[in-house]
């Protein structure tokens, strides 16, 4: 069948762009706000004879995502805030053992239980580690539902290239927001590399294999990281970004997500009362574009950074800056989300 | 010895490998098996039950279908001792990392290998979840009443007044509570398949804990539920006993808590889940 433009809820998309994506598992456990991406999931999976596990928590799903993974399949969970915090281990134990997969955060309020409600508070935990030692995801944050379609095969085939994890970091606004998207009811399944290293049974291979985070040789360890970080400086080349009518702005916006659609639009409001203002979003948190906000910032008066947080992804850009132009930074937090009129207001501010 | 290279062909055959041919070899590695020495200490019973376990991937033929999941505590290393695809799963996740072996791949064998702080502390949700699903993976459990690895700390399987580094007046069930019997916990779950506990302890358990282990490869490879083989096991380094008495102690003592025998065994009457 061929694509058809649809009137779409995001956690929708989401489901549907992992079966694209060829994502051949899916464990999780149901948390606010993203639960019909299993709910869509338990009933599309095993129609088309792929696996759907609702796992008794979130250390298990991460867990049977990891044997999933090291059994050489496609395998994601999807969760929020909370959820996330609890497969932190696993995750570390993931990036460590190379394995590619795909975790989903559909970020909701904190700090702790905090609300349903949508925030970006997860930046630093999705960029910075979140799990222990010294290791990094791929993370995509889409800003629409037709990205919360896309993003799964993509993060999918990264997470293969690089054999590392990717996440999609989105927010209860994406996920629970309808839009028009294109969906392809029937994508041909793509193209996945050949998992020589997975751990599916020997079936006449000479050798064994093993998937394994145990490095107990403090050289040896040191030399696994020292891999493990060639391989985040090669991942520099999949930087993604966007840029809407910075050239001839006067003020540039930074933000990502849901962030950066309520920013266009103030933006926009910013040149009705002649303010000149340009967006730069990120499409990769990490890698961070971090050369090109350097450059795009150079020309500029003032930047400002929109977050729905206390100001985490604003620490990555004043590094990317380094003090060249002064950043201010607007965030809202709890579930509290700025209108298009407030952040034309603080655009107009800093251009004074 | 005979090293010495043969000073007219120049060989280093010696004479006694002809007579050595038509001996009938009765013992020797198993395939699935390798030929690294096992670290554990004396006296240690789980290089027994790694061999045991290799002899049934031998024995059953899964050389070539199976992948083994092992712990974190002593048996972390377990990964080199077999010729078999291993993973390395984090603390008590095994069962875990296992259902997402499985459930992608069902045609292979799958074991997770599991000491009791693994697998009854730590571990417990995600034992008693993948039991509850009846996931068709075995479970090698080795009960030795003790965190070995971490220095002798009380596991939750530890017996009520016995000694440890976190326990140093003896468990006192006022404060710690009791042992949990793993066996009898899970019986309760209709996924299991098939349960068991054994002491590793005399060449006479060993061939039992072969036919339990058996029964609990089966209750997977044809598709009935969880198998689990649970082994009492010497710790004499943390336990501070001589190899033969811990094994004495076993016979003696720890059987009184943990009684040896079959507890599920639906391998007649396939359950259908
Ligand atoms: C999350 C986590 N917590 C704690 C530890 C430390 N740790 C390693 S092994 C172990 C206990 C192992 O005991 P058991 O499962 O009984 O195995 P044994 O060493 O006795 O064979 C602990 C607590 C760890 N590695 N990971
Ligand atoms: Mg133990």
């Amino acid at each position: 069948m061929p694509a058809k433009m649809q009137l779409t809820k995001g956690n929708e998309a989401l489901a549907m762009g992992a079966i694209a994506g060829g994502c051949d598992c899916f464990f999780g456990y149901p948390i606010t706000p993203q639960n019909e991406v299993p709910e869509v999931l338990s009933y599309e999976m095993p129609k088309r004879g792929r696996v759907f596990v609702q796992a008794e928590s979130e250390v298990a799903s991460i867990n049977m995502v990891y044997g999933a993974a090291a059994a050489g399949k496609r395998a994601m969970t999807s969760s929020s805030s909370p959820g996330v915090s609890l497969m932190m281990e696993g995750l570390s134990y993931i990036a460590c053992a190379e394995l590619p997969c795909l975790i989903v955060n559909v970020m909701r309020g904190g700090p702790g239980l905090g609300s349903i409600t949508p925030s970006q508070g997860d930046y630093f935990q999705a960029c910075k580690g979140g799990g222990h030692g010294d290791y990094h995801s791929i993370v995509l944050a889409p800003w629409n539902v037709q990205e919360m379609y896309e993003f799964p095969a993509l993060a999918f085939e990264l997470a293969d290239r690089y054999r590392c994890p990717a996440m999609i970091l989105a927010d209860g606004v994406l996920g629970a927001m309808m839009e028009p998207a294109i969906i392809a009811d029937n994508a041909p399944p793509p193209t996945v590399p050949e998992k020589t290293w997975a751990t599916n049974g020997r079936n006449g291979r000479a050798h064994k294999n093993v998937v394994n985070s145990l490095v107990i040789d403090p050289y040896g360890l040191r030399d696994h990281n020292l891999k493990l970080q060639a391989k985040y400086k090669k991942m520099q080349c999949e930087t993604r970004w966007d840029t809407r009518d910075v050239d001839d702005a006067e003020i540039l916006v930074v933000a990502y997500g849901i962030s950066a659609r309520l920013a266009l639009s103030g933006c926009k409001l910013a040149r009705k009362e002649g303010v000149k203002a340009g967006l730069l979003r990120p499409i990769t948190l990490y890698p961070f574009p971090t050369e090109p906000i350097a450059e795009c910032a150079a020309n500029k008066k003032r930047v400002l950074v929109v977050e729905l947080s206390a100001g985490q992804m604003v620490e990555d850009v004043r590094l990317a800056i380094n003090g060249r132009v002064p950043v201010d930074f607007y965030g809202e937090m709890g579930g509290v989300i700025p209108s298009p009129v407030e952040i034309c207001r603080k655009i107009v501010e800093a251009a004074q | 010895m005979t090293t010495a290279m043969n000073q007219q062909d120049g060989t280093n055959r010696t004479p006694d490998t002809e007579q050595l041919v038509d001996l009938k070899c009765v013992f020797e590695r198993p395939q699935a098996l390798s030929d690294k020495p096992f670290h554990y200490c004396p006296g240690c019973s789980h290089g027994t039950y790694h061999r045991l376990i290799a002899e049934m991937i031998d024995e059953f033929g899964l050389l070539d279908r199976t992948v083994g999941i092992c712990p974190v505590g002593c048996a972390v290393f377990a990964y080199e001792y077999f010729e078999v695809d291993m993973i390395e799963a984090s603390h008590g996740r095994a069962p875990a990392v296992a259902t997402g072996v499985k459930r992608s791949l069902p045609d292979r064998f799958v074991f997770t290998y599991q000491g009791d702080g693994d697998l009854a502390s730590i571990g417990m949700g995600e034992i008693i979840h993948a039991a509850a699903r009846g996931e068709r993976i075995t479970v090698f459990f080795v009960n030795n009443g003790i965190f070995g690895m971490t220095g002798g700390q009380m596991a939750p399987t530890s017996l009520l007044g016995q000694k440890t580094t976190t326990s140093v007046d003896g468990r006192d069930p006022r404060t710690t509570g009791h042992p949990i019997k793993v066996c009898e916990l899970l019986s309760s779950l209709e996924g299991v398949a098939y349960l068991a506990r054994v002491p590793l302890t005399s060449p006479k358990n060993i061939n039992t804990c072969r036919k339990y282990m058996r029964k609990a490869i089966r209750a997977q490879t044809e598709d009935v539920g969880l198998g689990l083989v649970e082994v009492l096991s010497p710790c004499p380094v943390q336990w501070g006993m001589k190899p033969g008495d811990a094994l004495h102690y076993i016979d003696e003592t720890v059987v009184k808590a943990f009684p040896p025998g079959e507890f599920v065994d639906k391998l007649e009457s396939p359950i259908k889940t």
